[in-house]
């Protein structure tokens, strides 16, 4: 093999010819400063226009195109070719955990059901202000920025391995983006969230293995957010305990 | 790319065949992070082991001088010291990993600057020594 050609080891799975997955290698030139998504590209539109895999903004914005590349749920957009070994085929996945749906492409399904569950939007118990507008603090905003970061790329459920060991874990995503209107000062939706946070497939099914924080490509720490909440929920719990009286906040 | 692809008996047009992976059961063994996560999570049963022995000795105690004594003799056992360093050092791995995660489950304000990682974890160190110098105290100072 040449310095500038890589070997693509891609995982195909096309439901109707194969009832497993299978491995598939191509050979794909390499231009300088290449990321995996265009050697994808380079496939699709010059060796086997038949490979699926989904991608949009080519600059780590969109989400789209997460995969497993040599093992590791990355964004293909902004992993470089070089920055991979080349002595060997470089392996290209779909994202752990999902079902499959064809080639690289995974059904995402669960998951935008499981976002549902925790409300990511505004919930106001009183009425809106009269003039339209909320007022927040620079300090306000900065107490929930980091979570409002998330792309939903799903690199976090693929690397967390108890979303496939117990599929209704809400996972770290949800749980985060929960955590990013929970910690909104416009927001009192807290107690609605709790009824679906606190049980068990909410923030308990985390054993904090810590991954999802590691492959974030946004720096949101979702780990950090769901062990922020643990504490959350356990001061919740004794505070309805010790004072039975007391409304949820 | 291959001549006439062989079909798949199973698969009906427009039902959606999902392709969904199955755990392997030594999934712990394909990343490190994972061993080392699998490996803390073993602590515990160290820690469980203490709280155990702490009760066992807490029996002995009012059972009386001479099951005390037993106990200590027990103790004493060279298989029994060495099983104990072992606990040991497993409880400390546990509890220095356990300090180390607090400043990710614990936000705190000061005058509303959020408190550095370092400064948690400071505090839950001192913490540990200062609850660590009272036990001490209490079993041999006195």
């Amino acid at each position: 093999m040449s310095r500038d050609t890589v070997t693509l080891e891609v995982q195909r799975y096309r439901p109707e010819e194969e009832r497993e997955p299978t491995w598939e290698r191509f050979e794909v030139p390499v231009r300088k400063e290449w990321m995996v998504l265009d050697a994808l590209n380079y496939v699709k539109e010059q060796l086997d226009g038949t490979l699926s895999f989904r991608w949009s903004c080519r600059m780590g914005v969109c989400g789209s195109c997460g995969m497993t590349v040599d093992g590791e749920p990355v964004l293909t957009c902004t992993t470089y070719l070089d920055s991979l070994p080349r002595d060997r085929p470089v392996r290209v996945g779909p994202l752990a955990a999902f079902p499959v749906v064809r080639d690289l492409v995974i059904d995402m399904s669960g998951f935008v059901a499981k976002l549902a569950r925790v409300k990511p939007w505004i919930l106001r118990q009183e009425e809106p202000p009269a003039d339209g507008e909320y007022l927040q603090t620079p300090a306000q905003l900065a107490d929930y920025k980091q979570y409002s970061m998330c792309i939903n790329c799903l690199l976090c459920y693929a690397a967390c391995p108890i979303v496939p060991l117990e599929p209704d874990f809400v996972g770290p995503a949800a749980i985060a983006l929960a955590q990013r209107y929970n910690l909104d000062s416009r927001d009192q939706g807290n107690a609605e969230r709790l009824d679906v946070l606190s049980q068990h497939d909410g923030v308990w099914a985390c054993t904090f293995v810590g991954e999802c924080s590691v492959v974030c490509p946004k720096d949101v720490d979702p780990a950090g957010a769901i062990q922020r909440y643990k504490v959350e929920a356990t001061a919740e719990w004794f505070q309805s305990l010790l004072m039975p009286w007391r409304g949820k906040s | 790319m291959s001549a006439g692809p062989p079909a798949n008996p199973d698969y009906r047009p427009y039902q959606p065949a999902r392709y969904q992976r199955r755990m392997p059961i030594f999934w712990w063994l394909g990343r490190l992070s994972y061993t080392k996560f699998i490996t803390r999570e073993l602590t515990s049963l160290g820690v469980a082991y203490a709280a155990i022995l702490l009760v066992v000795e807490a029996a002995a105690v009012r059972r009386g001088p001479a099951a005390y004594a037993a106990f200590v003799e027990w103790l004493q056992a060279p298989w029994v010291i060495a099983l104990h360093g072992f606990v040991l050092l497993v409880l400390l791995f546990h509890t220095v990993t356990w300090l180390d995660l607090a400043p990710k489950a614990l936000v705190l304000r000061v005058g509303g600057r959020r408190l550095p990682d370092l400064a948690i974890t400071v505090a839950h160190y001192l913490a540990w020594a200062a609850i660590s110098a009272l036990v001490f105290w209490l079993l041999v100072g006195r």
